[in-house]
């Protein structure tokens, strides 16, 4: 008896899906408007998180060494470094390398080549680069670093400098940013998903206020409610179906143009790419927000005329 | 079968709409109820189809408080009870054949059922022609035999008919009231109201006659008198 039900729900929702095309329409479009809105949010986070990362990435805590540190003393503050659980890498640049770096920068200026040329040796000491899980860590890793904390051990007096307390105002303010875009993009998001939600519902609730009188007379032949309420929820759900395809659809070549556009501007992220890279989990989010929007709203909907 | 008991109805800042009515159907009864507008006819058989519920008394339904009944005990009435109004109310995006089909999908009924009988009761409204137009396909004589079909199709124990014929030319309301008599023949009991004088008379069955919200006039086999 269910499976009948169900099969007698699922085929009258798909009847009057096709047969009330202006409604289905109409609702398609606002949930495909309200899909694109999500997407397009997926998107600016992906792009977002990839530039601070990129910026993240730029920032770090340097250890120069004096110029005669032996490789020994470089290797166990490195692999202390490593040790540390707020460390994302440690990058070792030794004194060659270093020197290398340095004229390779300066390759046009011949009047520092020259000057460095003069002094017969190698000028530059080995440096150690530590990146940071978070930007807000370089703080601890500074005091671990700091003279007399007991990761330098022995090897302290091999350090030169650190050169955390020159960036310190540089990454203070880079986490004052990341901190206040999350904040800001966490509410904008919250706005915009309320305010979707809020033109779905009502788009909804017009289309199913054409029927009231038909919910009605359903009620009054016998009807249940479950079988009065199913093949809404039926086409509430092709609804989202088709707004995710669509929303898809337009975002595909969207997303290629934007990449053709921005590449270089977004430090070289590939929108497109990420975008199929990240579509399984994509069409998840869209299919499951798609569905729950349309079909809370008409059941809210249709609840106010099973009231007979 | 069908008692009003000391039923009255008032709505906010109205007079009474019904006012003290008492009243008994038996099985297999034809019953017309006549009166002018605002006698309170159509209040009565809102009434009776829980769409409105008395201030005062009740409704029953052989022992049942038909106020009373909640969730599934109220769709079970509304399955022994068939219904046909003025302005039809057909589902608008349902053929003919899907309208009836409705009815009986939404009691449960088997398929099979359904195939056999819905093309037979179309048949006997004399539409099987035309069971798959959709109701602004058909005239209003014809939206008006589909509905007549939604309601007998259950086999229910009562039709309410509410001005039936109100939206017809004399032909299709000579028709209607020839299909209502004959299904109160085969022993449904038939509620009717109506403001048509000529089909009261030749009717010869019982006659209430309303005004002002009261039963003025109850007579076995009555004429239309006001």
């Amino acid at each position: 008896m269910k499976a009948t039900l169900t099969r007698r729900i699922v085929t009258a929702g798909l009847r009057g899906f096709y047969r009330n095309r202006t409604v289905s329409l109409s609702s398609i479009f606002i949930l495909t408007i309200t899909l694109s809105i999500i997407t397009a949010f997926f998107l600016f986070r992906a792009i977002f998180t990839y530039t601070l990362d990129q910026v993240r990435q730029k920032v770090d805590v340097r250890v120069y060494f004096n110029t005669d540190a032996t490789e020994q003393q470089i290797g166990e503050i490195k692999a202390k470094l490593t040790g540390l659980s707020q460390v994302k890498s440690v990058v070792y640049t030794s004194r060659d390398q270093a020197l290398t770096d340095f004229k390779e920068k300066h390759a046009g200026d011949q009047l520092t080549l020259q000057a460095l040329d003069e002094l017969g040796t190698n000028p530059f000491g080995a440096s150690l680069a530590v990146v940071a899980k978070d930007t807000s860590q370089y703080e601890v890793i500074a005091s671990q670093l700091a003279a007399g904390s007991g990761l330098l051990g022995d090897a302290a007096g091999s350090v030169d400098k650190i050169n955390y307390y020159q960036l310190k105002d540089s990454i203070d303010k880079l986490n004052n940013i990341i901190g206040w875009t999350n904040t800001v993009g966490f509410w904008l998001s919250i706005i915009f998903v309320l305010m979707s939600c809020m033109i779905v519902y009502n788009t909804i609730r017009l289309a199913i206020f054409v029927y009231r009188d038909e919910i009605a007379v359903m009620k009054l032949v016998g009807a249940s409610n479950m079988f009065i309420r199913g093949p809404f929820i039926v086409e509430a759900i092709l609804y989202a179906l088709v707004a995710t395809v669509i929303t898809l659809a337009i975002f595909y070549p969207a997303t290629i143009w934007v990449t053709k556009k921005t590449v270089f501007f977004f430090e070289g992220m590939n929108i497109h790419q990420y975008f199929m890279d990240n579509i399984v989990s994509l069409i998840g989010v869209l299919l499951v927000s798609g569905v729950l929007l349309a079909v809370i709203s008409s059941l809210l909907a249709v609840r106010k005329y099973l009231k007979v | 079968m069908l008692y009003f008991d000391k039923v009255s109805k008032e709505y906010e800042n109205r007079n009474k709409v019904l006012d003290n009515i008492s009243l008994t159907v038996h099985k297999g009864e034809l019953v017309s109820i006549v009166g002018h507008s605002g006698a309170g006819k159509t209040t009565l058989i809102k009434l009776l189809l829980a769409e409105e519920y008395p201030t005062e008394g009740t409704v029953s339904f052989h022992s049942d408080d038909i106020h009373s009944l909640r969730g599934r005990d109220m769709t079970e009435y509304r399955r022994k009870v068939g219904v046909v109004f003025q302005d039809f109310r057909l589902i608008p995006n349902k053929t003919a054949y899907e309208n009836v089909a409705f009815a009986m999908e939404a009691a449960g009924k088997h398929d099979d059922e359904i195939e056999e009988d819905v093309p037979h009761v179309l048949d006997l409204v004399d539409l099987k022609g035309k069971m798959h137009h959709f109701p602004h396909q058909l005239s209003g004589g014809e939206q008006q035999r589909v509905a007549i079909a939604r309601a007998i199709i259950n086999r229910p124990e009562i039709i309410i008919a509410d001005e039936p014929t109100g939206n017809l030319d004399p032909l299709n309301t000579y028709d209607i009231v020839q299909i209502l008599k004959k299904i109160n023949d085969l022993g449904t009991t038939v509620i009717l109201t109506t403001h048509n004088k000529g089909i009261v008379d030749n009717l010869g069955r019982r006659v209430i006659t309303m005004e002002d919200g009261r039963i003025t006039r109850d007579q076995k086999s009555g004429k239309f008198t006001m």
